[in-house]
């Protein structure tokens, strides 16, 4: 396989201080995987298992404890333009007009107003969504806010892009949408992506491959191919009758329904 | 929708109308049925006589002149301070920590009480006044300035730190705006605070501003000056506070319309 590993995790492990003073929390334990160039992988686990830790970990945001990641063959030890996420909030600037959100990140890193404009154009062009340049965060809904915040993802071209549950605050139909949106895009543009997700299907539908992790200290206890066509087309991918063996599979892994509930809150 | 609101808003105004018609015609007559003597109230259009023979003989426009001026420099000062110190510490926790106790130690003394040594410092200059409302005007802003930079998503200082933004860009492009709405609310309390900072100080000492005119005209028992007086300061603080609210206009446009909210 010559294909480029673009994200890698090595024996990484993350402790928090803990509420006592002197105690530790181990939010992950030696977790190494890899993702190789335009792949998918979906993250999926029980709440406070320490997805998010990664996502900040592979940013640059946080230092882990041991091990290291590292963004095409880069050491990560700080943020770096390989690299960009998207959370489940859209973390719009409420100040900034749409077009001046996307081109947030590109204004952050000093290129040219004129450049910077025609890539935001040409994002929310492609995402329907120019007419609405000059609206403010406010007068747009939630599913048009994710769309720009994607925009925003993409517009300092990352080669590999972080995404945390970024559809789980907008209904379900929206979500479907975005899915599609999100799928055909990271297709057409050849990003590699971690899927951070509890939605089980999301995971099925729009992922290459699913990691699943434990219960904290997090570690990847599985990892699932999905052996499924239609990657760039969620909803294509549906109509498929191996996804509903997919999930049970996921389900199964995860134990859910086999034991009570985590404690909600736990989560660092 | 609109429609709606309009009508809300007609309705408002005409009420508000409405009631400054009762206000004036309860002023004018109304003392007058309870056999109030006019050396406690003045009915209105006594008030308003004084008003122009002030205007004529006793520089009223002057000294609302000179009142206004201390104001405007006392609040833009103090605000400049407040904002730069709160700015300051919701940057640095541990200088927080450290001056705290000292902050809220100034913050519960009346500031008013210090106008008397400020005279004493300063003579019956226009300083002694300006300080006052310096010292009044700061806590507000710099609490809410503090408090706005404490509030900020910690998301989206990582949003812009992900994006390898440095210190400065993290804190003009994202901190700096976020704090507007409550820096707003606090320049709003302290374009109020403002005048009475400015006033106390004039009634000290001095022989100018409208607080000279306050103590001038009680000194000499003349009622009606007294509300003149106040009623020029009460000008001045509105006009201090429309300024305010037409700049957070401005600057906070991006905002949801929150409906007809008056002032």
């Amino acid at each position: 396989m010559s294909t480029p590993i673009r994200l890698e995790y090595r024996n990484v492990t993350m402790r928090f201080a803990g509420k006592s003073s002197g105690s530790e929390i181990t939010a992950i334990q030696n977790v190494s995987f890899a993702l190789r160039d335009a792949e998918v992988v979906a993250l999926i686990g029980p709440s406070g298992c320490g997805k998010s830790t990664l996502l900040n970990i592979g940013s640059g945001l946080y230092r882990p404890s041991q091990g290291e990641a590292y963004v095409d063959g880069e050491r990560v030890t700080a943020p770096n333009a390989h690299v960009a996420f998207m959370l489940q909030k859209d973390l719009l600037l409420p100040w900034r007009s749409i077009i001046d959100n996307v081109t947030f990140g590109l204004e952050v890193q000093g290129r040219r107003p004129a450049e910077r404009l025609a890539r935001a154009y040409e994002l929310l062009t492609s995402f329907g969504l120019a007419e609405f340049a000059r609206y403010y965060p406010h007068q747009l809904s939630g599913g048009m806010r994710q769309r720009v915040a994607l925009a925003r993802t993409l517009a300092v071209d990352p080669t590999v892009l972080l995404l945390d549950e970024p559809f789980s605050a907008v209904d379900a139909q929206t979500r479907i949408v975005l899915q599609r949106d999100l799928a055909g895009t990271l297709k057409r543009a050849g990003k590699t992506a971690l899927l951070i997700t509890h939605d089980l299907n999301e995971a099925v539908l729009m992922s290459d491959r699913v990691l699943v992790m434990s219960q904290r200290p997090g570690h990847i206890i599985d990892e699932i191919a999905i052996e499924l066509p239609n990657r760039d087309d969620p909803i294509g991918r549906r109509q498929h009758a191996g996804v509903g063996d997919y999930v049970a599979a996921l389900m199964d892994r995860l134990e859910i329904g086999r034991q009570p509930l985590a404690e909600p809150g736990s989560a660092p | 929708m609109s429609g709606a609101r309009n009508s809300t808003a007609r309705r408002g105004a005409i009420a508000s109308l409405a009631l400054l018609v009762l206000f004036l015609a309860a002023w004018e007559w109304g003392p007058g049925l309870l056999g109030i003597p006019p050396f406690i109230i003045p009915p209105v259009s006594a008030v308003a006589a004084e008003g122009v023979r002030m205007f004529n003989v006793t520089h009223l426009m002057f000294h609302t002149g000179v009142t206004f001026a201390e104001v405007i420099v006392g609040f833009a000062i103090g605000s400049l301070l407040g904002a730069i110190i709160g700015y300051l510490l919701g940057m640095s926790p541990s200088a927080e920590l450290a001056l705290s106790p000292y902050i809220l130690a100034l913050q519960i003394a009346p500031k008013v009480a210090f106008a008397p040594l400020f005279v004493l410092w300063m003579g019956f200059t226009v300083y002694p006044k300006i300080l006052v409302a310096v010292l009044i005007v700061f806590f507000p802003v710099m609490i809410n300035v503090l408090t706005a930079i404490r509030a900020v998503d910690p998301d989206l200082i990582n949003l812009a730190r992900s994006f390898k933004a440095t210190r400065a860009q993290i804190f003009w492009k994202v901190e700096f705006p976020a704090s507007m709405p409550a820096t707003f609310a606090g320049l709003r309390i302290a374009s109020t605070l403002a005048v009475v900072g400015v006033v106390v100080g004039e009634l000290v000492g001095g022989n100018l501003g409208l607080g000279f005119l306050l103590s001038f005209g009680e000194g000499q028992a003349n009622t009606a000056m007294v509300f003149v007086a106040i009623v020029m300061l009460t000008v001045v603080g509105g006009i201090a506070y429309l300024a305010v609210i037409l700049a957070e206009r401005r600057v906070l446009h991006y905002l949801p319309a929150r409906g007809y909210q008056g002032f």
